[in-house]
C-alpha cells in the first residue's frame, strides 16, 4: 500500500487546488500515468503516478482548495515489494523530484518545529553563515540576516554585526515590518456595506500577486525612466520580415521586436541585466526576458531564455507558444520562474505610458505603451511619426539612473531602426 | 628607506609570536631582547613554574598510593633536582624560540632598546649586549616589553633574594624553606603556595581582599580555599600588610585585619602582589606616549597614540597573561601587514595550576549581577562524574553562566583536576558564539571529566541528567 502525497510543484508552493482526478477507485495505474491535475498559484500541473498499483482510495476530492503539500491525496495498493506507506518527507525533497527549482527557490513548507530557533535558513537557496548567537539575536530583534554583512571569519555574521544592524534602523525596520502581517481593515469598517458586492475568493495566483508585488513595491527602491521611440522604421521592417516568414506561417509581432531589442540592449549594457543580493550584484550571463501575459484571473510572466541569441522568428514562435500555454495555465514552473528582465506591454489597450512594478529579483522592467501617430518636431518644423513611449522601472540598488539611461539609449536606436540589431 | 618593516621590542610570548606572524606575512622583522628569548613566560614564568608544580603534584600523589592499591617503601624528593629540572625545561624552550627566529629569518638583536622620534615610526636605539650602540628604523615598532613583579618598598616588600622572594627567587631558591608567607592570592601566589606546601612547607597566604583568588567567581574562591586548607595551607583574607621585616634567618610579616594586628613569622616571604609594566627607560615620555596607570594605552588594533608605534601584552594592560599577549601580537602584526580585521575581543581564559586547578573564562556571577544581566546558572560536581570517581579525583565542580535572554554562554568557572586542559571547550563555545542549544547538542566523550561541562550547561536549563 502506498500513499500518494500532494506534490510541491514549485519551490514556492505550500498548498494547491486538487483540480481534477484522471483516475477513479479501482483503476490500475502505471508509473508515469497522469492521475490528477493540480492548480497552484501560477499554473495547472499534471501529477504523474510514481508507483504502479490499483487505486484503493481517493482521499481528497476533486475541486478541494488549499491542499497542503505532502498531504496524502490517494492510496495505491502495490505489490508486496512496494515500500511501506510513505511518511511525510520534507517538502523540499518532493519538490526536487517533481520540478527543478528555479534560480530563486524559497524555502518549501518546512516549518515543522517553530519552538526551536531556526537552523541555518536556506532562504534564497543559499546558506547564510552566522554564529548561533547572531542567529538568535537576529530572530529576537526581527533582523533579517540576509541584510546583514558579516565581519567574522570568511564573512560569517557574528554578534557584533547583528547588534550593529539592531542600531541601524535602515537594516532592521523593513524586516521588522515584514515580521508582522499588515493590518487590513474589513471593507465594512471602511464603509462598504456587506452585500453590496460579490466576493471573488483569493486563489493562489491572486495571493501570490498580492504578496510579491506588495513586497516589491514596498521594499525595492524603484524609479521610472521614460523615453519616446519613433517606430515607423520598425513597422516597415516588420512588414518585410513577415512577408519573408509568411510561407513558414510565422508572424512577428511588435512585441517580439521589442523582446529582441531589449535582449540586444541588455547585451550592450550588461549592468542593466542585474539582480540585487546581499552578497553582491548578480550580473546575469544571458538576457532571459520575461513577458507579462494577462490570463484569466491574473497574469504570468513566461520567459524567452537567452533571447540575445535567438532570431526574431525563434522569438516569435516561442512567445506565441508560451502565451498560449500561459492562458491554458499549462506552463511548467521553469518556464515562468527566474527571468532576468521583464517586458509588460499595454499598447494594445491604447495606454500611452505606465510604470510597472518590479518583478523581483529582476533589476528592471520595461513598460511599453501604444504606438500612435503623434506630432514630432524635426529641425524647426512639425511632422507626423508613429511614436511609442516606453518606461523603464529600475531597482536603484543595482540599476542607477545612468545605467538605466544607457540601456534606453541602446534600446531606442535598435527599436527605431531594427537593422542596427544586426550590428 | 627603513631597514625593517617591523621591529619588535621584547621576545616574550607576545613579541616572538608577533615577529613570526609578521614574517609569515612577508615583513622583514627584527626583534630586540635584553635578556632571554622567550621572555619571562618561558624562562621565569608560566613554563618553569609548571615544571615545579608537576614535581609537587607527583610527590603529593605518592601520599595517596594506598588509595590506588599501591605501596612504596620510601618516598622522598631531591629539591635541587626539582629546581634543576625546571631550569632544563626553560632552557629547552628558550633554544626552541631561537630556532623559530632563525627559521623565520627574524634578526635577533641582543640589547636594551629605547625609542627616539622617527619618521613613519619611532627610531629604535639599542645598547648592544656585545657593546656599542645600533640604531635601526622600521615602518612600525611594536612594544612587547612585558612586566615585572611589583615591589612595595614602603612596607619592606621588595625581593632581596635572601628572605624576601619574588617569582624569580621563588623559582630558583637556594634552599627548601620550612615555612613560607605568601603575600597575594592571585594565580602566582597560589601556585607557589601550592608547590611549597606539596613539598611540606608551612604555607600561609595573605590576601587583602576578603576572599582568595579575587578575580574568580565567589563560589570558586570558597571551594578553592577549602581545598587548599584541606592540604594544610593557611589563609589570612581581608588583611592589609603593615610591614615585612627580615632578620638573618627569618622574616616577620605584620598584618592588620578586622580582628586586629597579627605577625606571621616564616623563613621566607614570597611577594606576589601583582606586576609593574616595564615601561620606564624606553623614552615613552619624550615621545608623548599616552599611558594609563603605568600601562600603555592602545586602541582595538593595539596602536598607541604615536604613529607607527604599537604595544601588546602585559605592558599594554590587563589581563596579564601570555596567551593574551600572543593574541594581541598576532592581531597587531596582521594590522601592520595591512589586514583590516575588526577589533578582536576574544574571551581570555585564566588558569591556576595549583592542587586542585582552577580555570575560568568570561564573567563571574557577581560581574553579571553588577551588569544587571539576567542569567541562568548551572553547576555540576565532579564527585558524581564517572571518570573522576575512577581516577580518584572527585574534588571540585563546574559552573556555567548563560545570558537568560539570548542563551549565550557568558561565563564558565571550574575547579578540579586538569580543568586547565578542559576550559578550552568553553572558550571555543564562547568564541564561536554558541548558545545553550549548541552546547546541549554537543556529544561529550564518555568517560571523561569533560562530561561535567556538558552537565553544568544542561543544569543551567534544568536538564541535568546525573543528579
Amino acid at each position: 500500500m502506498t500513499d500518494i502525497l500532494m506534490p510541491a510543484l514549485s519551490p514556492t508552493m505550500e498548498e494547491g487546488v486538487l483540480a481534477k482526478w484522471h483516475v477513479k477507485v479501482g483503476d490500475t495505474v502505471s508509473a508515469g500515468q497522469v492521475i490528477a491535475e493540480i492548480e497552484t498559484d501560477k499554473a495547472t500541473m499534471e501529477v504523474e503516478a510514481v508507483d504502479e498499483g490499483e487505486v484503493l482510495e481517493i482521499l481528497v476530492e476533486a475541486g478541494t482548495e488549499g491542499v497542503k503539500v505532502n498531504t496524502p491525496i490517494a492510496r495505491l495498493a502495490g505489490d508486496d515489494a512496494a515500500p511501506a506507506p510513505k511518511k511525510a518527507e520534507p517538502a523540499k525533497d518532493e519538490a526536487r523530484a517533481v520540478s527543478k527549482p528555479g534560480p530563486r527557490p524559497e524555502p518549501a513548507a518546512d516549518k515543522a518545529d517553530t519552538t526551536q530557533a531556526p537552523p541555518a535558513p536556506a532562504k534564497d537557496g543559499e546558506r547564510i553563515f552566522a554564529s548561533p548567537l547572531a542567529r538568535r539575536i537576529a530572530a529576537q530583534n526581527g533582523v533579517d540576516l540576509k541584510s546583514v554583512k558579516g565581519t567574522g571569519p570568511h564573512g560569517r555574521i557574528v554578534k557584533r554585526d547583528v547588534e550593529g544592524a539592531k542600531g541601524g534602523t535602515a537594516a532592521a525596520s523593513p524586516a521588522a515590518v515584514q515580521g508582522e502581517p499588515r493590518k487590513v481593515q474589513s471593507l465594512a469598517q471602511m464603509g462598504i456595506p456587506d452585500g453590496s458586492y460579490d466576493l471573488v475568493p483569493l486563489d493562489g495566483m491572486r495571493k501570490a500577486i498580492a504578496r510579491r508585488l506588495t513586497d516589491s513595491f514596498r521594499d525595492v527602491p524603484h524609479f521610472p525612466l521614460t523615453i519616446d521611440c519613433e517606430i515607423d522604421g520598425l513597422l516597415e521592417a516588420r512588414a518585410q520580415v513577415n512577408a519573408l516568414l509568411e510561407p513558414q506561417g510565422i508572424k512577428v509581432s511588435v512585441n517580439d521586436f521589442i523582446m529582441k531589442a531589449v535582449a540586444m540592449a541588455l547585451k550592450a549594457v550588461p549592468e542593466a541585466n542585474a539582480s540585487y543580493s546581499p552578497e553582491g550584484i548578480a550580473l546575469h550571463h544571458h538576457a532571459d526576458v520575461a513577458m507579462a501575459v494577462a490570463i484569466d484571473g491574473g497574469l504570468i510572466t513566461p520567459i524567452i531564455r537567452k533571447a540575445e541569441t535567438k532570431s526574431l522568428a525563434e522569438i516569435a514562435t516561442e512567445s506565441k507558444d508560451l502565451a498560449r500555454r500561459a492562458r491554458d495555465r499549462k506552463l511548467k514552473p521553469e518556464e515562468f520562474q527566474g527571468g532576468t528582465f521583464s517586458v509588460s506591454n499595454l499598447g494594445m489597450f491604447g495606454i500611452k505610458s505606465f510604470a510597472s512594478i518590479l518583478n523581483e529579483p529582476q533589476g528592471a522592467i520595461m513598460s511599453v505603451g501604444a504606438g500612435e501617430k503623434r506630432p514630432v518636431v524635426r529641425g524647426d518644423s512639425l511632422a507626423i511619426a508613429t511614436v511609442m513611449t516606453v518606461t523603464l522601472t529600475c531597482d536603484h540598488r543595482v540599476v542607477d539612473g545612468a545605467i538605466g539611461a544607457r540601456f534606453l539609449q541602446a534600446f531606442k536606436p535598435m527599436i527605431e531602426n531594427p537593422v542596427t540589431m544586426l550590428a | 628607506m627603513a631597514e625593517f618593516d617591523l621591529i619588535v621590542i621584547g621576545s616574550g610570548p607576545g613579541g616572538y609570536v608577533a615577529a613570526i606572524r609578521a614574517s609569515q606575512l612577508g615583513l622583514k622583522v627584527a626583534i630586540v631582547e635584553r635578556e632571554n628569548l622567550g621572555g619571562i613566560c618561558l624562562n621565569w614564568g608560566c613554563i618553569p613554574t609548571k615544571a615545579l608544580l608537576k614535581s609537587g603534584e607527583k610527590y603529593e600523589s605518592l601520599s595517596h598510593l594506598k588509595d590506588y592499591g599501591l605501596s612504596a617503601d620510601t618516598v622522598g624528593f631531591d629539591f635541587d633536582a626539582i629546581i634543576q629540572r625546571s631550569r632544563n625545561v626553560a632552557k629547552q624552550l628558550n633554544s626552541g624560540v631561537g630556532f623559530l627566529m632563525k627559521k623565520n629569518k627574524i634578526e635577533v638583536i641582543e640589547g636594551t632598546a629605547r625609542l627616539e622620534k622617527g619618521k613613519t615610526a619611532p627610531k629604535v636605539v639599542i645598547d648592544l649586549k656585545a657593546g656599542g650602540n645600533r640604531t635601526i628604523e622600521a615602518k612600525a615598532v611594536m612594544l612587547a616589553v612585558g612586566a615585572r613583579a611589583r615591589a612595595i618598598p614602603q612596607i619592606g616588600l621588595e625581593a632581596d633574594g635572601d628572605r624576601i622572594w619574588a617569582y624569580r627567587e621563588a623559582m630558583t631558591p637556594k634552599f627548601m624553606p620550612k615555612s613560607v608567607v605568601v603575600i597575594g592570592s592571585g594565580a602566582i601566589g597560589i601556585e607557589f603556595g601550592s608547590f611549597y606546601r606539596a613539598l611540606g612547607a608551612e604555607v600561609t597566604v595573605v590576601e587583602a581582599v576578603d576572599r582568595i583568588m579575587p578575580v574568580e567567581d565567589i563560589e570558586i574562591s570558597k571551594a578553592a580555599q577549602k581545598a587548599f586548607e584541606k592540604r594544610g595551607m593557611k589563609f589570612r583574607v581581608g588583611c592589609k600588610v603593615n610591614s615585612v621585616k627580615k632578620s638573618t634567618r627569618s622574616v616577620a610579616v605584620s598584618i592588620n585585619s578586622a580582628n586586629g594586628d597579627e605577625t606571621l613569622e616564616a623563613e621566607v616571604c614570597i611577594s606576589a602582589v601583582g606586576i609593574t609594566a616595564n615601561t620606564d627607560g624606553i623614552g615613552l615620555e619624550a615621545l608623548g606616549v599616552t599611558m594609563d596607570r603605568g600601562h600603555i594605552t592602545i586602541d582595538g588594533h593595539c596602536r598607541t597614540n604615536v604613529p607607527g608605534l604599537y604595544a601588546i601584552g602585559d605592558c599594554a594592560g590587563a589581563p596579564w597573561l601570555a596567551h593574551k599577549a600572543s593574541h594581541e601580537g598576532i592581531h597587531a602584526a596582521e594590522h601592520i601587514a595591512g589586514f583590516r580585521t575588526p577589533n578582536v575581543h576574544s574571551p581570555i581564559a585564566g588558569c591556576t595550576y595549583a592542587q586542585p586547578q582552577v580555570a575560568s573564562v568570561g564573567v563571574t556571577e557577581q560581574q553579571a549581577k553588577e551588569e544587571k544581566r539576567e542569567v541562568r546558572i548551572g553547576r555540576f560536581p565532579f564527585k558524581v562524574n564517572g571518570k573522576a570517581i575512577a581516577s580518584g579525583e572527585t574534588e571540585g565542580f563546574v559552573k556555567t553562566i548563560f545570558d537568560a535572554k539570548t542563551g549565550a554562554l557568558i561565563g564558565a568557572h571550574m575547579i578540579g583536576a586538569e580543568v586547565t586542559e578542559m576550559i578550552q571547550g568553553y572558550v571555543t563555545a564562547i568564541t564561536l558564539e554558541a548558545t545553550e542549544e549548541d552546547i546541549h547538542g554537543i556529544v561529550y566523550p564518555h568517560p571523561t571529566m569533560s562530561e561535567a561541562m556538558h552537565e553544568a550547561a544542561l543544569d543551567a536549563y534544568d536538564r541535568v541528567i546525573h543528579i
